[in-house]
């Protein structure tokens, strides 16, 4: 690393501090268009501009070093808040590169100052690069996180009648999904008592022979818990395409709409109650 | 002398509740307790309680078809009381079914079960 053209660069970026700040606002503001506060982007702007001369005077140009360390805890915060505002990464990234744009013409002079440029658009460079990795990083944290949620919101098991629990599935049925609806399922069976669970595929768009495998499995586990299942909410078109596809669903009781199958569900437990015989044994 | 698991008798229904892992020689000598226990109180119906395993695997599940078997030979119906979610899940993924062996959610459910089973003698089965 030169040290003349850390030290020509650091005597510019100090001593017009004002001047450069106002134009790297002017141009970032221009790209954000305006969908940043002036105030924000100033004081944003700002905070990072000394963030990076101070660095510069410590310890040079080279944009990984350890020097470097609160200029990047300044960068993740940017990129963190730009992506959560649904900015694109080249609006982010822009925001570094403005830099080099505003001090072009200043430093195009002389050699000695067209090599410090260099230098410095390097180190911007590198700047610009991570801000888009923890732009990106940003975005993947908030996908995750989302069909988490997704996974949750999605699998909801209600008790429909004492001793009947329901299961309204909305949604295209994956194993991860059939895995979480299981588990609920199975766990709503015990804690809630109930011999009777339906299952009801009013809301998944389509079934094919990966979805049906994926709900028989379903029925499976909780016949052999001593449940019995029933798979309701089977729109005309999907008996269609189940029949077409040659999916057989076996002796697993189907019904055209939840309150066929809760009148079936309830039937069954009449008869069974109606059976009892007086007495504990 | 490994332990045995006991098989208990409630009016006309035995009663087996299998508490801790089954080795080879527990398995045999259930089997061989419970066919003289149905030949000797005449029961009709057995219960055999899993609410207290954690892990079902190929070889419990062929034990639980092999007792269930043995019962109805002898004229009385089996109902697996008890299976924890877990352990349906863990099956359903090995791909074992359990054919042929009555299931109930809990032990009162299965009692139930057996009542009515003996209530109404040709069963729809």
């Amino acid at each position: 690393m030169d040290n003349e053209e850390s030290k020509r660069l650091l005597e510019l970026l100090t001593a017009r501090r004002a001047d450069l700040l106002a134009q790297w606002e002017e141009t970032v503001g221009a790209s954000l268009r305006g969908r940043v506060s002036t105030a924000e982007l100033g004081r944003e702007l700002g905070e990072l501009y000394d963030a990076v001369v101070d660095a510069v005077s410590k310890g040079g140009l080279a944009g990984r070093g350890e020097h470097f360390a609160v200029v990047r805890s300044l960068l993740v915060e940017l990129s963190r808040t730009r992506a959560r505002q649904g900015f694109t990464p080249t609006e982010t990234a822009v925001s570094i590169f403005a830099l080099k744009e505003v001090l072009e013409p200043l430093l195009a002079g002389s050699v000695e100052d067209a090599r410090a440029y260099l230098q410095f658009a390097r180190l911007l460079d590198d700047l610009g690069l991570f801000t888009v990795e923890e732009y990106a990083r940003t975005r993947e944290e908030i996908i995750s996180a989302q069909s988490q949620q997704l996974l949750e919101l999605s699998t909801p098991v209600v008790k429909l009648w004492d001793g009947v629990v329901g299961v309204p599935l909305v949604g295209t049925l994956d194993s991860a999904r059939t895995q979480v609806v299981m588990e609920k399922l199975l766990q709503a069976l015990v804690d809630s008592n109930s011999a009777h669970a339906i299952i009801d595929i009013t809301g998944v768009p389509a079934v094919d022979t990966q979805v049906a495998q994926h709900l028989l499995k379903t029925v499976v586990a909780a016949r052999m818990m001593g449940a019995e299942c029933t798979i309701s909410g089977i729109r005309p078109q999907i008996a269609q395409t189940i029949v077409a596809l040659g999916i057989e669903f076996g002796d697993i009781p189907t019904k055209a709409t939840l309150a066929d199958a809760l009148r079936h569900a309830l039937m069954e437990i009449d008869k069974a109650a109606a059976a009892r015989p007086a007495g504990l044994l | 002398m490994s332990d045995r698991v006991p098989v208990l008798k409630i009016g006309d229904i035995l009663l087996v509740s299998i508490q801790v892992d089954l080795e080879d020689q527990m398995v045999l000598d259930l089997q061989d307790d419970l066919s003289q226990q149905i030949v000797a109180t005449g029961a009709r119906g057995v219960v055999i309680d899993i609410s207290a395993l954690e892990i079902v695997d190929s070889f419990v599940g062929r034990m639980l078809a092999t007792t269930a078997a043995i019962s109805r030979v002898l004229g009385a119906e089996t109902v697996v009381v008890g299976m924890r979610p877990a352990v349906a899940m863990t099956l359903v993924e090995l791909g074992l079914s359990l054919g042929g062996v009555r299931t109930a959610l809990n032990l009162e459910l299965g009692l139930g079960y057996l009542r009515r089973a003996q209530d109404t003698p040709p069963a729809r089965r």
